[in-house]
């Protein structure tokens, strides 16, 4: 909530002219949620500190933001008005536009010079902790100090914060210092407290220039300037990067999304393999397989359900069967379902197809998905994959004993799938067999698994 | 004789039929309708052609508006309701529609026939302006109906009435709706329904005995029956009734026969037909039939009986209705059970049902056709009792249930008491028969067949837009965006249905407090009661955890036999929102099993008769399950607030030194540190490290249910005494509430109250809660609030924020609105004592699935978090 601004060069109450604000007033201005003040602690001829103090108004940052319906109670009890955030960029561009914009109408030889400049910020959060911190500021020449804090001294298990006391100390025009606080300051919380368009690329192109391009950490500056918001970020490199930048990022993108899309492609591939022409996708999520199964005519009947109505939108949005021809849009079907609910429209399918759903179900409420699949539903053909936790020691960056997906409820060895799948099928009358997915570890199988079932 | 004299005055048609009105185009169909139906039974072509295309007279669009003739004929049926057709219908094909359309929703067919002179018909076409069709028409429409006026019988009516003039029409005074013979709805009971006897005399004769019948064995007659007292006070004669199959394979088939035919001519009891009374029927009646399946025996008995008795078996037998509709229609006793949809109708296919039930077409390994259970699917609302089957046990299924315990196979007679719903069996004598399929064949499961249906529900009983009655208040629509979310939440986090009955409300905190500093106050709690006129309230601490349901069963069978849960231990510890409370299963069943021993030490399923218990409670610490919330949201804010705001203390504090005019800034900042200070105080308060069980504390405050029955009738001093004796058997994990019962209006008390909420508060307390003395109360409007929260001023602070208290941002948080969430509170409560209802009342589990669902859903409601 606190940014100070403490220069020695000598006389150092030029930073009053700098700022454009009097040493000995205090000054106030309007923000979208309350106000800033600007005051100095300190300004002699040897040492002078202008300090920006965010005055957040809490009550009227929710009322703000009512309009949504997210009524979760982390909206009302929340650390906005403590720290620095975009709350402080605004705060920058509003209190300092003067100095930003580099215009000094009483001492303009001061704009370019290169000042030897004390930051502090209290507190900055920072997404990712202080590797990333540094990672920002000091490709730049910044010198940088910083103190963390535990959650709760009391509670030391809870383990730090993510809040930091940075101190910067770099020589540098104050106009670049302060574009680069304003562009890093949010960059370091990864949140914006409004909507970010196509304007806020504007901004990041304004106030990036002379820096950002030849920053190491540009693309995650931009990406994160930009809320994660992917056509926004892939704007915005395409304006930053260099030529021979490009093809790397795309490429690792590439071989993430590999191993999904050969899961979808193994299922449909097993399923025209089957002579299937009606599917019912169990779990469809945003319809990839779907979009998948719409490829290929020999499927004549097309049906998903997921449990979340908010994946089934995002999949409605991108197959658009409302706009579909008549003939195609015929083929294809999305619904809202469980798979612990018996549910009459599930049935008369040749195949059942759910790929990687199970584990995203308690264990005891598994009986419940057995009966609705294999016992009402009942398709000639049933396909089921899961993850293969025995191939989870080849991700590094996941930890011993934890789950790839934090809304995993389990995962399963093949020997556990196999004896789930070994009873089911014995259970309701199907024979199965086992495949692994994805490439495949001599020892540890395949990164994924899949049983196919038949009657 | 199908064509009626000429001269009617009156006619009489059943009360539930299809109408078709016969007539070429003039014959006066439309006013002869508007003079004897209501307009809304009347459906026209005519009208229904107007509707798609502007114009009533468009032959054009025949075929489309026949389908929205048929469509609306189809609803009004679905619902049981008469409708007349009004079209020309003079083709054998057109009426051929509307008789199957009849059968499909078993109504009874009715022909009226306008048979009028070719004259007649023209001069009316010729007054009117829009019949400009050709003069050839007429004639060629009377053709075709007096060609088929002779075979309307054959088409399937069961009623043809033809009036040839308009004096004939003029004639005509009324058209009387006679019920149906299976309708009695006014007969209340209480009856006392009565398995498949099949000429088991002597036990029939015990098991009427039993029920406290007499009966003079010799002459088989009934001399006296029993008497009950029903809710209203009035004391009324109980009345047998026979599911049927009163005779074969049994050794005492007409003494049986002249029994029950005595006591239903006499009015003392009722009968409906088994299969093979109506085959004992046919044989009667000169069919050729086998002798068969018992027959034989029966025939046998009949040798010696004289003419005029077998005469009256013909008469009683081809007399039975084949099924009662009885008291409101809130009970059906038919012979093989009945569907919904064919309950209180008539026709051969309802006649079947209720005689042989439904088979699935295949055979089984013992060369008997599979019968497709019609009870599985069963949601009617009244309960259907039936024979037909042998059942090792007679027991519910959807509110249906099988009596034929199999007595002629060697296992007993079973009658079931009504409204009481108590079984009475009498063990057979001796085995008299052997069953071409085993009794029970199929039952391999521990579980009843409910308990294996209610595996996995029917997600249409939950989707939509749902409407619940409740006992406690008004009905409760659940609209159809909140079970979308239920739905969700329900299917990825909730526990086995089987165990969730019941999720608590939310509460409501009292009105706000225009007290300086305050948000909330008792004063508000206590005036709110006052004013609903409510004189005795208790005053509960509340105590600062999460909300928990708690079902502990005595030991694993119970879990079994009573919830149908099989292998998930004897008791779950579930979240407001059916999530379970811990992660660890392990964890679960050891709280479970501690819980347990403290019911057992403590004399608990003695004294209450149960063994099991649905216990309403909070669970600390708070820091147990809020461990995300505090980490990310509490304990963040509270570093990032006390570790910045010391740094601009501290510039401030420079700048004033330096004469700089920030002594505002200075006093406001300092006093936002003093804030952040309380604020972190306040969560502590709230959190302690859990390592193991003994670090939990687990304070219910309601018995919910037992066996049989929920505690919603006794008061809340009740209930806290009660569970201050459970508390006795473990102190360690178990906590007794504190509480104080304040009678309101009487300013000592509430002085009281109050000054023991400062007393609570201030030691760092979250506060109390004030409810009424009884469980469920209620005023002239309705339902009172359960229970509303007054929250302390520094608890307050972890909800409204460390500031919330500063005067500037209080006067503004003293607009909060409470009206969404009062409502919110009285419809969870409401249907939360309904599922629990039910739940003890052993209903369906869909029927109580979808109170908690309900609720589950209403909590998708946007309201404000805070309150």
């Amino acid at each position: 909530m606190l940014l100070t601004i403490t220069t020695k060069r000598y006389p150092a109450t030029d930073l009053g002219y700098l700022l454009h604000k009097h040493p000995a007033k205090v000054q106030t201005v309007a923000l979208t949620a309350g106000s800033a003040h600007i005051f100095y602690p300190e300004a002699t001829d040897q040492s002078c500190t202008a300090a920006l103090l965010l005055d957040v108004d809490p009550v009227r940052l929710v009322r703000g933001n009512g309009k949504g319906h997210d009524f979760a109670l982390e909206q009302y009890v929340n650390d906005r008005p403590y720290v620095a955030s975009s709350f402080m960029s605004n705060a920058i561009s509003q209190a300092y536009s003067t100095a930003m914009n580099g215009r000094c109408k009483d001492k303009p030889h001061l704009v370019d010079e290169a000042i030897p400049f004390e930051i502090v910020l209290s507190v900055l959060p920072v997404k990712g902790g202080e590797p990333l911190l540094r990672q920002f500021f000091e490709p730049l020449g910044y010198e940088v100090a910083v103190q963390s804090y535990a959650l709760d001294e009391q509670y030391p298990e809870w383990g730090l914060s993510r809040y930091f006391h940075v101190t910067l100390r770099h020589t540098l025009p104050l106009k670049t210092i302060l574009r680069q606080l304003y562009i890093l300051i949010p960059v370091c919380d990864n949140d914006k407290h409004y909507f970010v368009g196509d304007h806020e690329i504007e901004k990041l192109m304004e106030k990036g220039a002379g820096w950002l391009d030849t920053h190491p950490a540009k693309e995650l500056i931009t990406r994160r300037y930009l809320r994660n918001i992917a056509p926004l970020a892939k704007q915005a490199l395409a304006l930053i990067m260099k030529e021979e930048d490009l093809p790397v990022a795309e490429k690792e993108s590439k071989e993430k999304v590999r191993l999904h899309d050969l899961r979808l492609l193994t299922v449909r591939d097993i399923l025209l393999e089957e002579k299937i022409s009606t599917v019912v996708d169990l779990g469809c999520g945003e319809g990839k397989l779907l979009r998948l199964l719409m490829e290929k005519a020999a499927f004549k009947k097309i049906l998903g359900m997921d449990v979340s109505y908010h994946a089934l939108e995002i999949a409605r949005d991108k197959l658009k069967p409302d706009r579909l021809p008549e003939m195609q849009r015929n083929r294809i079907q999305l619904i809202h379902g469980s798979l612990t609910y018996r549910d009459k429209r599930l049935a008369g399918f040749e195949a059942g197809v759910l790929v990687e759903v199970i584990e995203h179900l308690d264990e005891p409420r598994l009986a419940a998905l057995e009966k609705v699949v294999f016992e009402y539903a009942r398709p000639q053909t049933v396909i089921i994959t899961t993850v293969n936790a025995e191939y989870n020691v080849r991700y590094e960056k996941l930890t011993a004993g934890t789950f790839r997906h934090s809304d995993h409820r389990f995962e399963w060895t093949r020997a556990e799938f196999t004896a789930w799948g070994n009873r089911v099928a014995e259970q309701f009358g199907y024979i199965v067999t086992y495949q692994p997915l994805g490439e495949t570890d001599e020892l540890l199988g395949g990164p994924s698994q899949l049983a196919l079932f038949k009657r | 004789m199908s064509r009626r004299n000429r001269k009617l005055s009156h006619i009489s048609i059943p009360e539930l039929s299809l109408v078709m009105l016969i007539g070429p185009s003039g014959a006066g169909k439309s006013t002869f309708a508007r003079q004897f139906f209501k307009p809304t039974e009347i459906i026209s072509s005519d009208v229904c052609r107007g509707l798609i295309s502007d114009d009533e007279n468009n032959q054009a669009v025949s075929a489309d508006a026949f389908e929205v003739v048929r469509f609306i004929a189809a609803k009004r049926l679905k619902l049981g309701l008469l409708t007349v057709i009004d079209a020309t219908n003079v083709q054998p094909e057109s009426r051929k529609e509307w008789i199957k359309l009849a059968r499909e929703y078993h109504v009874l067919p009715v022909a009226i026939v306008l048979n009028m002179a070719e004259k007649v018909c023209q001069e009316r076409n010729t007054l009117r302006a829009d019949r400009n069709f050709g003069s050839h028409v007429i004639p060629q429409q009377i053709a075709q109906l007096r060609r088929g006026i002779r075979y309307l019988r054959e088409e399937g009516f069961r009623h043809v009435f033809e009036l040839h003039s308009p004096e004939d029409v003029a004639q005509l005074e009324t058209i009387t709706r006679t019920p149906l013979y299976n309708n009695k709805k006014d007969e209340h009971g209480p009856f006392d329904i009565i398995g498949d006897v099949h000429g088991c005399y002597d036990e029939l004769c015990t098991l009427l005995d039993t029920l406290g019948y007499q009966v003079d064995k010799e002459k088989a007659t009934l001399i006296s029956a029993p008497v009950t007292t029903n809710a209203e006070g009035y004391t009324r004669f109980r009345k047998p009734v026979f599911v049927g199959d009163l005779v074969d394979r049994g050794p005492k088939s007409p003494q049986v026969l002249r029994l029950v035919m005595n006591m239903v001519g006499n009015g003392l009891a009722l009968c409906v037909p088994g299969n093979h009374d109506a085959k004992l029927l046919r044989y009667l009646n000169g069919k050729n039939v086998q002798l068969r399946h018992g027959l034989e025996q029966t025939v046998a008995q009949l040798a010696g009986e004289t003419p005029e008795f077998l005469e009256s078996v013909k008469l009683f037998l081809d007399g039975l209705v084949s099924h009662y509709v009885l008291d409101d229609g809130k009970l059906v006793v038919a012979h093989a059970g009945l569907k919904e949809s064919m309950q209180g109708r008539g026709s051969g296919g309802v006649r079947e049902f209720c005689m042989y039930g439904e088979t699935t077409g295949e055979t089984d390994e013992f060369g008997l056709p599979v019968r497709y259970n019609w009870a599985l699917e069963y949601k009617g609302k009244a309960m259907v009792v039936y024979g037909h089957t042998p059942v090792p046990e007679a027991t519910w299924l959807n509110n249906t249930i099988d009596i034929d315990t199999g007595c002629v196979f060697g296992a007993s007679l079973t009658a079931l008491r009504y409204p009481e719903r108590a079984l009475v069996s009498v063990p057979a004598l001796e085995q008299y028969a052997v069953p071409a399929r085993p009794i029970g064949y199929n039952a391999a499961s521990v579980l009843s067949i409910q308990q294996q249906y209610d595996h996995v529900l029917d997600i249409e009983d939950f989707t939509g837009r749902q409407r619940l009655e409740t006992r406690y208040g008004h009905p409760i629509t659940i609209r159809e965006e909140n079970s979308i979310a239920a739905l969700e939440v329900m299917s990825r986090f909730a526990i086995n249905p089987k165990w969730l009955i019941y999720l608590p409300p939310t509460m409501s905190p009292a009105e706000t407090s225009q007290a300086a500093g305050m948000l909330e106050h008792p004063a508000e709690g206590l005036q709110y009661f006052r004013e609903t006129g409510i004189t005795k309230v208790i005053c509960e601490e509340k105590h600062m955890g999460s909300r928990a349901v708690v079902i502990v069963c005595k030991d694993e069978s119970v879990a079994v036999n009573r919830f149908g849960v099989e292998g998930e231990g004897n008791g779950v510890v579930y979240t407001r929102t059916g999530r379970p409370f811990f992660t660890e299963k392990e964890m679960e069943q050891v709280f479970i099993s501690r819980i347990n021993n403290a019911l057992i030490s403590t004399g608990f399923y003695d004294t209450f008769e149960t063994d099991w218990v649905c216990l309403d409670a909070e669970l600390m610490p708070w820091s147990a399950k809020a461990q995300a919330l505090l980490q990310n949201q509490y304990a963040a804010v509270g570093t990032a607030a006390s570790q910045a705001l010391p740094v601009v203390v501290d510039a401030l504090q420079q700048a004033v030194k330096h004469n700089v005019p920030a002594e505002a800034l200075l006093e406001k900042y300092t006093r936002r540190l003093e804030q952040a200070g309380n604020y972190v105080k306040a969560y502590r308060q709230y959190c302690w490290p859990v390592n193991s069980l003994d670090d939990y504390k687990l304070a219910p405050f309601h018995i919910m249910a037992t066996e049989g029955r929920t505690y919603f009738d006794k008061d809340h001093e009740w209930h806290m005494s009660a569970i201050k004796n459970i508390c006795a058997g473990d102190e360690q994990l178990l906590l007794a509430t504190p509480y104080l019962i304040v009678e309101t209006g009487n300013e000592a008390s509430e002085k009281e109250a109050i000054s023991w909420w400062e007393r609570l508060t201030a030691a760092g307390g979250e506060g109390m809660v004030i409810k009424p003395f009884h469980f469920v109360s209620k005023d002239e409007k309705g339902l009172v609030q359960p229970a509303v929260k007054i929250r302390g001023k520094e608890y307050l602070r972890i909800i409204y924020g460390p500031e919330y208290d500063a005067p500037e941002n209080l006067e503004r948080l003293r607009g909060r609105k409470l009206s969404g969430k009062r409502s919110l509170a009285l419809r969870e409560f409401s249907l939360g004592l309904e599922g629990l209802e039910r739940f003890v009342n052993k209903a369906p589990l869909q029927l109580v699935h979808q109170c908690v669902f309900g609720i589950l859903a209403l909590e998708s409601e946007p309201v404000d978090p805070r309150l």
